[in-house]
């Protein structure tokens, strides 16, 4: 199954490798990954799609967890929360049949960013099966599909706040909170019985 | 030494080299020796040695280095530390370092690397030592500036003790060793340390396991190698003698729980008593105490103690379900865990499952070979059991990998932590010598055993020179029987008896030791043994006994890889070392 991590780690350099090895260690294939600033100064965030075992889920948090530079990590496999790619597609167009694409492009609601005589560029955010479709329908028209750049996934959970967001807004500090957080992890925390 | 001391003292904030920071960072953080080797990247470094009081013993080969930081890890529980140069040194730690990792071994590496501005062009000796080491270290760290080597340092010997401990890397440029910073120990502390996020050991989760093993009537206790790292041992010992629970052992567990103790049963697994793996296969409950359920352990997970429930108290939560799939994870410190479970377990009478546990030794019990006639042959079985027996079982024995190892395990008893010192998941040839020096310079009042088979000693032996130069009493029996012997038992039971490439032309390590100015004997008989022992021990100086031992003796019992733990291989009959209860 498709298994979703959102990392917090150190922005330094070599921790990308740190990350990608413990999957290549494990031999589980990352399907996207993107990295990018969060809002914690310091520190970056990453959305990791791997493909592995229904079970690998907690193995892979706990080892993503003895990196020394990923301070926090959350399976978001299989819970609530919006997921966004962004891809910019170049199309060949001229302007005989570049209307065509203009209409896709409305009905995808994606927009046309670069025009140039012979091609034009389309950029679009929306789940990956929307971009996909995209892709597909631009295809099956005249217009050959030159390039595409996508992103790669990003993921957040739907009005989940993280144990350290409650912390900075000063709710997290009693025990049985902290229990809360652990039981709102409860898709993570170790499964036995 | 004291205006050295004085003059680097980690209190003062001065103004040092790079070099003088890395070694008062080191003296700060309580290194007393370093093992190491010198070379270009790494010059700057070695030449403010000779201002800080830290002893340093020189290697033959960086392998060795980290070897024996592992050894000296092991029989302190310190942070052992190796230093070499870049490139080839740095190359050559590597399996030293792997070796440490496997068995979470806190050690620290320091390693020179090229100047930061030629850094990345493949100069002279340039290797990317972070890169190649990132997957066998628990972190490293690549310092390109003065200012950066104290915290880095000190982060390092932090990550390398806490949780789970393991070996971390340093490697420091040559223009950072050779550039100035003003040193303050104290402001390089790193940030407080922080448990694993998923350590997990709830009321409820304890509540549920102290009911599991107050209700069953067929436990056993596995005791592993993080009993030794948490110090659990006293925790362990009230839990197995309060509930009645006989104890298996892994390899590295040995030591951690008395072998002399009624309730300990002995070592589990591939080659461990037929008893052991035959009550863990009849289990009702296992509680698995800091070990992580190794392949060499469980033969194969689909057969692997069907009928019991599973407890598995561990520090690391990435070794949950890993293995084996458990029923109650106590992810946490072992003595911790324990300290709180113990409270719920008032007590149990265990006798019925102690008895049948004793029942089914049958004619296998009894592995005491003392009574057996002398038949001239000489068996390894003899060597260990009579180095055992003669010093009292209060050696520290470094052991290579094969099969004396195994027979080290199985016939030298372990009442004490830190007496056993062997490479169990990597399973590094080479290892014993080195690491046997680790410990004798960790533990210089205690008599080291080196263990090692004819082939394992080649591969580590120019580190003879070593015990020469640093005037070490270390005493090495060589277990010589002629072939690669583990490698030829596994030809013998699974390759029909095809020796290919183990029969084994070795030197003359007598006169080897005597090149090297040690003293040295070769026992070909049981009736010389004891004599050349105590003679090799009362010498002043190291010694080494070649003991030509029987050539195609294999380890028994054995559980082929892969198999179930009650599908053993027994000891043939006709074999002079049967075991027979008489024999007690």
């Amino acid at each position: 199954m498709l298994h979703t991590f959102v990392a917090y780690v150190e922005d330094k350099p070599g921790v990308l490798t740190r990350v990608a090895s413990l999957f290549r260690r494990l031999n589980i294939n990352i399907i996207s990954l993107t990295v990018g600033r969060s809002e914690r100064t310091g520190y970056s965030r990453m959305t990791i799609v791997a493909d592995a075992s229904d079970q690998a889920g907690h193995r892979i948090r706990a080892s993503l967890y003895k990196l020394e530079d990923v301070a926090e990590v959350d399976d978001i496999s299989g819970v609530s929360a919006v997921t966004r790619e962004l891809a910019l597609i170049k199309v060949a167009a001229n302007v005989e049949n570049r209307s065509g694409v203009f209409e896709l492009a409305e009905v995808f609601r994606a927009r046309i960013v670069d025009l140039a005589p012979e091609s034009l560029m389309i950029e679009i955010t929306g789940v990956e099966s929307k971009i996909e479709g995209l892709i597909q329908v631009l295809n099956e028209k005249e217009n050959r599909v030159l390039e595409v750049c996508r992103s790669g996934k990003m993921t957040m959970r739907r009005g989940h706040h993280t144990s350290r967001v409650l912390r900075a807004m000063g709710v997290a500090s009693e025990p049985p909170a902290a229990n809360d957080a652990y039981k709102g992890d409860e898709s993570q925390a170790i499964h036995l019985e | 030494m004291t205006q050295d001391e004085s003059e680097f003292h980690a209190v003062n904030p001065a103004r040092l080299t790079g070099a003088e920071i890395l070694w008062a960072t080191l003296l700060g953080e309580g290194v007393t020796e370093v093992f190491g080797y010198p070379g270009g990247a790494i010059l700057p470094a070695y030449d403010a040695l000779r201002k800080f009081p830290i002893r340093h013993i020189l290697v033959r080969h960086e392998q060795g280095a980290a070897h024996m930081a592992d050894g000296y890890a092991r029989a302190s529980g310190k942070v052992g530390v190796a230093i070499a140069t870049s490139g080839p040194g740095a190359t050559n730690l590597v399996t030293g370092i792997a070796t440490a990792m496997m068995d979470s071994i806190p050690m620290v590496c320091i390693t020179g690397q090229v100047s930061g501005k030629v850094l990345g062009t493949d100069a002279f000796q340039e290797i990317d030592i972070t890169g190649i080491t990132l997957p066998v270290t628990k972190h490293n760290f690549l310092v390109s500036r003065a200012e950066e080597i104290a915290p880095a340092i000190r982060a390092a010997f932090q990550i390398a003790q806490s949780g789970r401990p393991g070996p971390v890397l340093v490697d420091i440029t040559k223009d950072a060793q050779q550039a100035s910073a003003i040193f303050d120990f104290a402001a390089a502390q790193p940030r407080a340390y922080t448990p694993h996020p998923m350590l997990h050991c709830t009321n409820q989760r304890l509540h549920e396991a102290a009911e599991l093993i107050r209700s069953a009537q067929r436990p056993v206790l596995l005791a592993g190698h993080g009993i030794l790292q948490a110090r659990a041992g006293e925790q362990v010992r009230s839990l197995a003698e309060r509930m009645q629970i006989p104890v298996g052992m892994t390899l590295l567990g040995l030591g951690t729980f008395p072998a002399s103790h009624p309730l300990n049963m002995g070592m589990m697994g591939m080659h461990g008593e037929s008893w052991v793996n035959h009550a863990i296969q009849e289990a009702d409950l296992l509680i698995a105490c800091g070990m992580r359920f190794d392949d060499r352990v469980i033969g194969t997970p689909a057969t692997y103690a069907p009928k019991a429930k599973k407890i598995h108290i561990e520090i690391d939560p990435a070794e949950i379900n890993k293995n084996i799939p458990v029923d109650i994870a106590l992810v946490g410190d072992l003595r911790d865990v324990l300290e709180q479970l113990l409270p719920l377990l008032p007590g149990r009478d265990g006798s019925a499952w102690l008895r049948s546990i004793e029942e089914s030794k049958g004619t296998a019990a009894v592995r005491d070979i003392r009574n057996l006639p002398d038949s001239g042959h000489l068996y390894a079985a003899h060597v260990m059991h009579d180095l055992w027996r003669i010093t009292e079982g209060r050696a520290i024995v470094a052991t290579d990998v094969g099969q004396h190892q195994m027979w080290e395990a199985q016939y030298y008893h372990h009442d004490h932590p830190r007496t056993l010192i062997t490479s169990g998941g990597l399973g590094t040839m080479g290892f014993a010598l080195p690491a046997g020096i680790g410990a004798k310079v960790a533990r210089p009042d205690q008599e080291v055993w080196v263990i090692a088979g004819d082939g394992g000693f080649q591969m580590t032996a120019a580190e003879l020179a070593t015990i020469k130069q640093e005037k070490l009493k270390i005493n090495i029996a060589i277990i010589n029987n002629g072939y690669l012997g583990m490698v030829r038992q596994w030809q013998e039971f699974f390759y029909e008896r095809n020796y290919e490439s183990t029969p084994l032309v070795s030197p003359d390590f007598v006169k080897l030791a005597d090149a090297h100015g040690i003293a040295g004997a070769a026992v070909r008989t049981r009736a010389e043994l004891e004599q050349t022992v105590q003679r090799a021990r009362e010498h002043d100086g190291a010694f080494l006994i070649n003991f030509l031992v029987e050539q195609e003796d294999s380890v028994y019992p054995m559980i082929p890889a892969g198999s179930a733990l009650h599908e053993m291989i027994r000891r043939p009959d006709q074999n002079p070392l049967i075991e027979t209860p008489q024999d007690q």
